[in-house]
């Protein structure tokens, strides 16, 4: 299937691009959008992309696999991301890991959140779950599940 | 201890973060100073003030300033770094949720100083709840009128440790994987698509209108002679009272701890304190006793103050397990440019992982000591010299502890 950029994010894309030296700042930008459009990118979001920006498309996809924040497949289970690193290994995420375990969610460790102070923390969607217990989080998955 | 609010000033104040609000205590007056101030005397206040950048390597930013044209066909740009992502550090994220104006305020300073007509605010992608605060304060600054000199533009990141490196991060600002450049021989400024551009922390540049607008010297009655002002301060990890507290520069660190933090959770003994974001070297209950928290007293016993977010262990910590974690991290966040660093974290979290689990020999803690040492000074960024540090300092601090966990044949 083809991928083609909203109406509303085509016209995103053409105020952007008078914010920068260059077109290719939005490769970043155009890749949130497809991402937002479609749950994950796809390769032929990826074609659109080079297109729109003059971008190789290998380049483009290069971009996409660096950084942690972008799918490249569809996402079927509500993805969680658990705070691994130390702050939060230190105020209980083990616990929190362990609790998740048995949930039909798609759980992913991920490196410091920027939340240490309410260690430990979790982030669904674009949302922070802060200061959590195993408590806290059955009512957090209660709401979203 | 002395009360020293500069950055901190409107984060008790509810909905600080409208523009109403934080106008009626005061923000966005400092601009007023600029019509009795030329570019150049703004960079000579900051250059008096002492004025140290606040993302973790304490630089002159006056000195960095200064790098930037003032004349010239090219135009220059600001890029403030708000990638956040060094473990223990959350400071970043109260300025741009608490009191985004403040920020804003500091922009349109330094962009005056330096001649630049735009700045983007380059943002981790995971902070997208405290960017939308951030993008409805430059809204509303628009509306107001207040962004007619200069543009400011959001850059979202998207998941990336190294991009918070300033070379990395404008690789990424201009649509490529966010790998560190080589640092070039002269001083000269950051390059955004071959035009010259200044790359601060947010806190630095939030710093910059209670400087223009009280004079230096004010400035400097806080905090010590080499470091003046102050800095906001974070503890995570077993305190009582975990959080972001501004505090000046000379402060005693368990004065800190105890005053802010409430000391110790549950009454527990301290047993290491990382002082300034996992890249710190490890610090003993026993060094942090009589220590200062400023630049100084932390590089005098071979630490340093990193981005002054401390990360706090109690005597129950495993500090095997500690290093493994912190290892983790390198590993993951490496951007495998450079094969010392590549390989090196990789190599050094299995080898820990292996004393971790009663399996390690006394070979693999000189390996591991060996390994730190290629990992030292050869690398295109100081990514990999941090992991040494870290990987020396828990060694040489807490080595009879990686000695007892070693398989006895
Ligand atoms: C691996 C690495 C990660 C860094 N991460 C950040 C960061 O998240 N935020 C930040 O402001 N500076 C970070 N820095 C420092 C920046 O390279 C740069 O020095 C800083 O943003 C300059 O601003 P300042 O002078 O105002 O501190 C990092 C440096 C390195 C080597
Ligand atoms: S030291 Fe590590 S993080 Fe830095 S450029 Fe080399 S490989 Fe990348
Ligand atoms: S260590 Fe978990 S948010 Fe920083």
């Amino acid at each position: 299937m083809n991928f083609i950029f909203t109406e509303e994010n085509l016209i995103k894309i053409e105020a952007l691009k008078l914010r920068y030296p260059s077109p290719q700042a939005l490769c970043l930008p155009c890749l949130w959008m497809a991402q937002h459009q479609e749950g994950y990118i796809s390769i032929n979001a990826i074609d659109a992309i080079s297109e729109t920006l003059g971008i190789a498309p290998m380049e483009v996809y290069r971009v996409a696999t660096f950084y942690t924040m972008f799918h490249l497949e569809p996402q079927e289970k509500l993805n969680v991301q658990v705070c691994k690193t130390l702050s939060c290994k230190l105020c209980g995420s083990d616990a929190i890991l362990e609790h998740l375990k048995n949930k039909e969610v798609n759980i992913i460790h991920t490196e410091c959140l920027g939340s240490c102070g309410t260690a430990p923390v979790m982030q669904i969607n674009d949302t922070f779950y802060e200061n959590l217990t195993p408590e806290k989080v059955d009512a957090i998955l209660k709401e979203l599940l | 201890m002395r009360e020293c609010k500069i950055v901190s000033k409107k984060f008790e104040i509810e909905n600080a973060h409208t523009l109403a609000v934080a106008k009626k205590h005061g923000a966005y007056a400092s601009l007023e100073k600029l019509k009795e101030y030329s570019p150049l005397e703004i960079i000579n206040i900051i250059q008096e003030s002492k004025l140290r950048g606040k993302g973790g390597g304490g630089a002159s930013a006056a000195e960095k300033w200064a790098l930037m044209p003032q004349t010239g066909d090219k135009p220059s740009f600001l890029v403030v770094n708000c990638d956040e992502s060094e473990p223990g550090t959350f400071k970043d994220r109260q300025i741009i949720s608490k009191d985004p104006h403040l920020l804003l305020e500091g922009i349109l300073l330094t962009c005056y100083a330096i001649k630049a007509k735009h700045a983007y605010i380059y943002i981790r992608g995971e902070y997208f709840q405290f960017q939308k605060i951030l993008q409805a304060a430059i809204d509303e600054a628009y509306a107001e009128g207040l962004l007619t000199e200069c543009d400011i533009t959001i850059h979202r990141g998207a998941g990336a440790y190294i991009c918070g490196e300033k070379s990395a991060l404008l690789e990424s600002m201009e649509g490529k994987r966010g790998h560190p450049r080589l640092k070039p021989k002269q001083k000269e400024p950051e390059w955004f698509f071959n035009n010259p551009a200044l790359v601060n922390n947010v806190e630095t540049i939030a710093s910059v209108p209670f400087i223009v607008q009280n004079g230096a010297e004010v400035y400097k009655a806080f905090g010590t002679k080499q470091s003046p002002g102050t800095l906001l301060f974070a503890m995570s990890g077993h305190v009582e009272r975990p959080g972001v507290y501004e505090a000046e520069f000379g402060t005693s660190m368990m004065e800190y701890i105890n005053h802010f933090g409430g000391g110790i959770k549950n009454g527990k003994k301290l047993k290491a304190v990382i002082p300034g974001g996992v890249s710190c070297g490890v610090l003993t209950a026993k060094e942090c006793e009589n220590l200062t928290l400023d630049y100084e007293a932390l590089r005098h016993i071979g630490s340093s103050l990193g981005t002054g977010g401390m990360i706090i262990m109690d005597e129950d910590t495993d500090m095997i397990e500690a290093l493994k974690n912190i290892l983790e991290f390198y590993h993951e966040e490496s951007c495998g440019q450079c094969t010392p660093c590549r390989e090196g974290t990789g190599w050094s979290d299995k080898l820990v992982a292996k004393i971790l689990d009663k399996r390690g020999t006394k070979e693999d803690i000189d390996k591991l000591l060996e390994i730190a040492d290629t990992m030292d000074g050869k690398t295109i960024c100081v990514f990999a010299p941090s992991v040494s540090i870290v990987i020396v300092s828990f060694i040489s601090k807490f080595r009879d502890e990686f000695e007892a966990a070693l398989c006895v044949k």
